[in-house]
């Protein structure tokens, strides 16, 4: 099994490293999702991430990444009280998964051979305290989107289904990733993801290169590559655990919620989504930048991509919302 | 292999550089009928890749066949958990994929996903004729892609991969030395070629690097990489279908020398030694599909990716049923176990069918539901002959610009005609991208004669066709109707008018729903006539107000 390429080394795409690294910090600003070309690192930068993170200790036998034994939902399903570290859980979802597979069902292997009524996980259940990482999640079944997107948004899942009933918690960093060229995401469920970042293939040379040059001595000298980067992967990751404990205690002054509110008033957003994203992801930025009170600079900097999703859409707009956020944020925040 | 290598001695050289990076370097696409070349080199990939094993894939492979899982026949047959072996266990195994182009995006998905993981090489055996093809996601995580239409017998030579070589190489091949302006240098070339994706260079690099191990070179030299880049870059350089269109269509057709000259002057590459050298191995008739490639994207037939997806399209399963077997119900083996499943305990020791491993009753039975919605279809068809142009060809694009916004917000399918000079062109088949939709009716030019018949036929196959495909489709035309070009081609008026209106009739035969709007001058009462004929509403397009016509087709169409 090969080890996945640093976090750190990803060059440039700074928007969509640091709407992740938000996403690490404060799980509850809900998702990202990363939209652009082919070959911009969208699926390496998630891997990456999953490296990065600290381990999460579970109870070894628990198929619900609980924390306690007492916690588990399905107590005698539990093989062993043991509490152990494992590394951050990044579950990959594919493409024509079934709703059995994603929210699990009754266990057919045991049901068949013992007689016996028994809930089988699914993948909601494995990435509990984790990433569930959809790649085209624009080509995904529409229902089985609605379905996550409940599902991370109340950090529960809810089975009621051949006469089983189980409820278990599932909190969960959402990220999609697709290519808009091949079909676009309802805008329904647009509005549901934290943040999104759009990427592009680095227009520079230089950047090309130096991914090229990465790249490549990632795939031949993997053990020195993954040294040489440790370091900076180790020093981000107690960033983001430093910033973890510094969140609860950074203050966002009035004037601040009212800045969010009236950003989100001028691009005329729809319900309060916005603004609570907004906020939120901006203390994050905070945090993350040791501070201890949300500036406006820190709005400045997240509101493309807290708000470039949720703006009315014209979909004929070349111009892109993100353009039009950075108008409404120069206007607004003078 | 006299002159410029042959496509055969690519594919011979391929398949080498894979042998020494298999993972590193993903695969091969190949696009070829079945024939001597194409099995001569399946033969070869056996003995090239040992030691790793040969694992077949096809496009219907289900996902507990890839991944294992329980093996319900055998376990309801034992009566104990009969587990299988997924086809992707096996570490050691190199994929075959027949009949590629099959391959729903399901199925990409979930290959793409082992490839990135790098355990698996795939080789994708392509056998689609003209617009279908692998799926891009898997075909951009192939490194090398191959075409063998057009190679005849006296072409073949025998494929001889040498183990010990392949051995000896792949020991060297993290050795390789590779000097940083070389790295800069294929960067730079993926830029010229217009590739954008940075896994094409990252591939030649890799394949440049095999090519020196296997030359038994301890550093990269030029050669290792002009041998790489023809390799990787040269069918990628008309691969990305992403491409923006140019802005003029004159631009297009000539992509020889002279265009490249120009864009390189745009670029002030540092050398262009390296682009001409590549250039020069690429296989003759390479540029000649660069040609028609390009002719054919100007023509509007270049696929979009959207179009042969059917994920949305399936009807949402709804929960099974519980009911009776018969007529057309579908029996849901797996909820119908499921049902059986806790009561076997019971019911085993009842006192009849002692033998039976399985119990199942028929209040068990359940069956499949699924909520079927056939989506619509709103094929657009654009006159842009030179008449329309002259008059209100930018007013009439700004119409089915709103109509395009109002189907993106009802999720509609549109496609897009356009009919000019002698003959009609799909521009866009059936899709939900908005972008590519848009881009395309941007690049449209006008001029040249109105082929009305021949837009309408058009329209009406590409309607009977979505049709058949579950897709309820409807015709929106605008045009200002002086058609004058017969279905035949000929220039005559009346010819021309007449094959309209037998055309539209046809179309009404097959009961599609239609609306012409007249972007002419003034109204046409040919046009009003057309309308009737098509039994479809008749609007003249109001004077610089797109918004009007979006309102009155949204009202007429509901």
């Amino acid at each position: 099994m090969t080890q996945a390429f640093p976090f750190s080394a990803i060059v440039g795409q700074e928007e969509m490293k640091r709407a992740m690294v938000l996403t690490a910090v404060d799980p509850t600003i809900g998702g990202v999702l990363v939209f652009g070309d082919r070959g911009t690192g969208k699926s390496t930068a998630v891997r990456a991430l999953a490296a990065l993170l600290p381990p999460i200790r579970v109870v070894s036998g628990c198929a619900y990444n609980s924390d306690d034994p007492r916690a588990c939902p399905d107590p005698d399903s539990v093989t062993d009280t043991e509490i152990v570290e494992r590394p951050t859980p990044v579950v990959d979802l594919p493409l024509g998964v079934t709703e059995d597979r994603v929210v699990g069902a009754l266990d057919i292997e045991r049901a068949l051979t013992q007689g016996e009524k028994r809930f089988e996980p699914g993948l909601l259940a494995r990435a509990h305290r984790g990433y569930l990482y959809i790649d085209e999640v624009n080509l995904l079944e529409d229902h089985i989107v609605d379905l996550l997107l409940d599902v991370a948004v109340s950090g529960e899942n809810v089975v009621e289904r051949e006469g089983l009933s189980i409820r278990h918690p599932a909190k969960f960093v959402l990220v999609g990733s697709g290519n808009p060229e091949e079909g676009e995401l309802r805008p329904q469920l647009l509005d549901r993801f934290g943040l999104s970042v759009e990427v592009l293939s680095p227009s520079d040379i230089d950047s090309r290169i130096e991914v090229i040059r990465r790249r490549d001595q990632y795939e031949t000298d993997q053990k020195r590559f993954l040294k040489r980067w440790s370091k900076e992967d180790a020093k981000l990751r107690n960033e983001i655990l430093a910033a973890r404990a510094r969140l609860g205690k950074v203050k966002a002054e009035s004037f601040i919620l009212e800045e969010c509110a009236r950003l989100c008033i001028a691009l005329g957003s729809d319900g309060l989504r916005g603004e609570l994203t907004l906020l939120r992801a901006a203390r994050a930025l905070a945090a993350f930048e040791s501070k201890l009170s949300v500036e406006r600079e820190h709005l400045k900097t997240i509101a493309a991509s807290a708000l470039r999703h949720r703006l009315r859409r014209d979909p004929l707009d070349d111009a892109g919302s993100t353009v039009r956020v950075q108008r409404v944020v120069d206007e607004v925040l003078v | 292999m006299s002159r410029s290598p042959s496509v055969w001695g690519q594919a011979e050289l391929a398949l080498r550089l894979l042998s020494v990076d298999p993972t590193g370097l993903g695969g091969i696409w190949l696009r070829s009928r079945t024939g001597v070349a194409r099995d001569r080199f399946i033969a070869a990939l056996g003995p090239g890749l040992a030691p790793r094993k040969m694992v077949r894939l096809h496009p219907s492979v289900s996902d507990d066949q890839l991944f294992g899982g329980l093996d319900l026949a055998a376990t309801l047959n034992a009566g104990t958990t009969v587990k299988q072996n997924g086809l992707l266990a096996e570490d050691n195994s190199f994929l075959v994929l027949t009949m590629a182009e099959r391959a729903e995006v399901t199925l990409a998905a979930r290959l793409s996903q082992n490839l990135d993981l790098g355990q698996h090489s795939l080789i994708a055996l392509d056998e689609g004729v003209e617009d279908e093809a692998l799926h891009p996601a898997i075909a951009q995580r192939l490194a090398f892609h191959l075409d063998f239409s057009g190679l005849t017998h006296r072409d073949i030579g025998n494929l001889a991969i040498r183990s010990d070589q392949i051995e000896a190489a792949k020991g060297r091949l993290v050795a390789v030395r590779i000097r940083a302006d070389l790295i800069k240098e294929i960067t730079l070339l993926a830029i010229r070629l217009g590739i954008h994706d940075l896994r094409a260079p990252i591939f030649a690099l890799r394949a440049a690097r095999a090519h020196a191990a296997l030359e038994g070179r301890k550093a990269l030299i030029e050669k290792d990489v002009v041998i790489a880049t023809s390799l990787v870059f040269g069918p990628r350089a008309f691969l990305d279908p992403i491409e923006p269109l140019p802005p003029r269509a004159e631009e297009d057709c000539n992509l020889d020398a002279e265009a490249t000259e120009n864009k390189e002057q745009a670029l002030k590459p540092p050398e262009d030694l390296l682009l001409e050298a590549m250039v020069a191995t690429l296989p003759e008739n390479l540029l000649d599909q660069l040609k028609s490639r390009a002719k054919a994207r100007k023509a509007g037939t270049s696929s979009g990716s959207g179009e042969r997806r059917k994920g949305n399209r399936r009807g949402r399963p709804k929960p099974s049923m519980r009911g009776q077997l018969g007529g057309a119900n579908r029996l849901d083996l797996v909820a119908t176990l499921r049902a059986a499943a806790p009561w076997q305990a019971i019911r085993r020791s009842a006192k009849y069918a002692l033998d039976r491993k399985v119990h199942i009753r028929s209040t068990d039975i359940r069956l499949k539901k699924f909520e079927d919605r056939s989506d619509r279809l709103l094929i657009f068809v654009v006159d842009a002959s030179g008449s329309a142009a002259l008059a209100r060809l930018a007013e009439a694009k700004g119409a089915v610009e709103l109509l395009l916004a109002e189907a993106y917000a009802r999720r509609d399918h549109v496609a897009l005609i356009a009919f000019r000079g002698e003959s009609a062109d799909i521009l866009l088949p059936p899709t939900r991208s908005l972008v590519q939709t848009k881009r395309r009716l941007a690049g449209l030019p006008g001029g040249g004669g109105t082929p009305l018949a021949a837009g309408l036929e058009a329209a009406m196959e590409l309607a009977q066709l979505n049709r058949t495909k579950g897709l309820t489709p409807t015709i929106a035309l605008l045009t200002d109707g002086r058609a004058n070009i017969a279905l035949n081609g000929d220039c005559s008026r009346i010819e021309a008018a007449s094959d309209a209106t037998a055309m539209a009739r046809r179309i009404r035969d097959h009961q599609t729903p239609a609306i012409v709007i007249d972007t002419g001058m003034r109204q046409q009462t040919s046009l009003q006539n057309l309308a009737q004929d098509l039994d479809a509403v008749y609007l003249p397009l109001p004077r610089a107000d797109a918004h009007k016509v979006s309102q009155a087709i949204e009202t007429t169409l509901g």
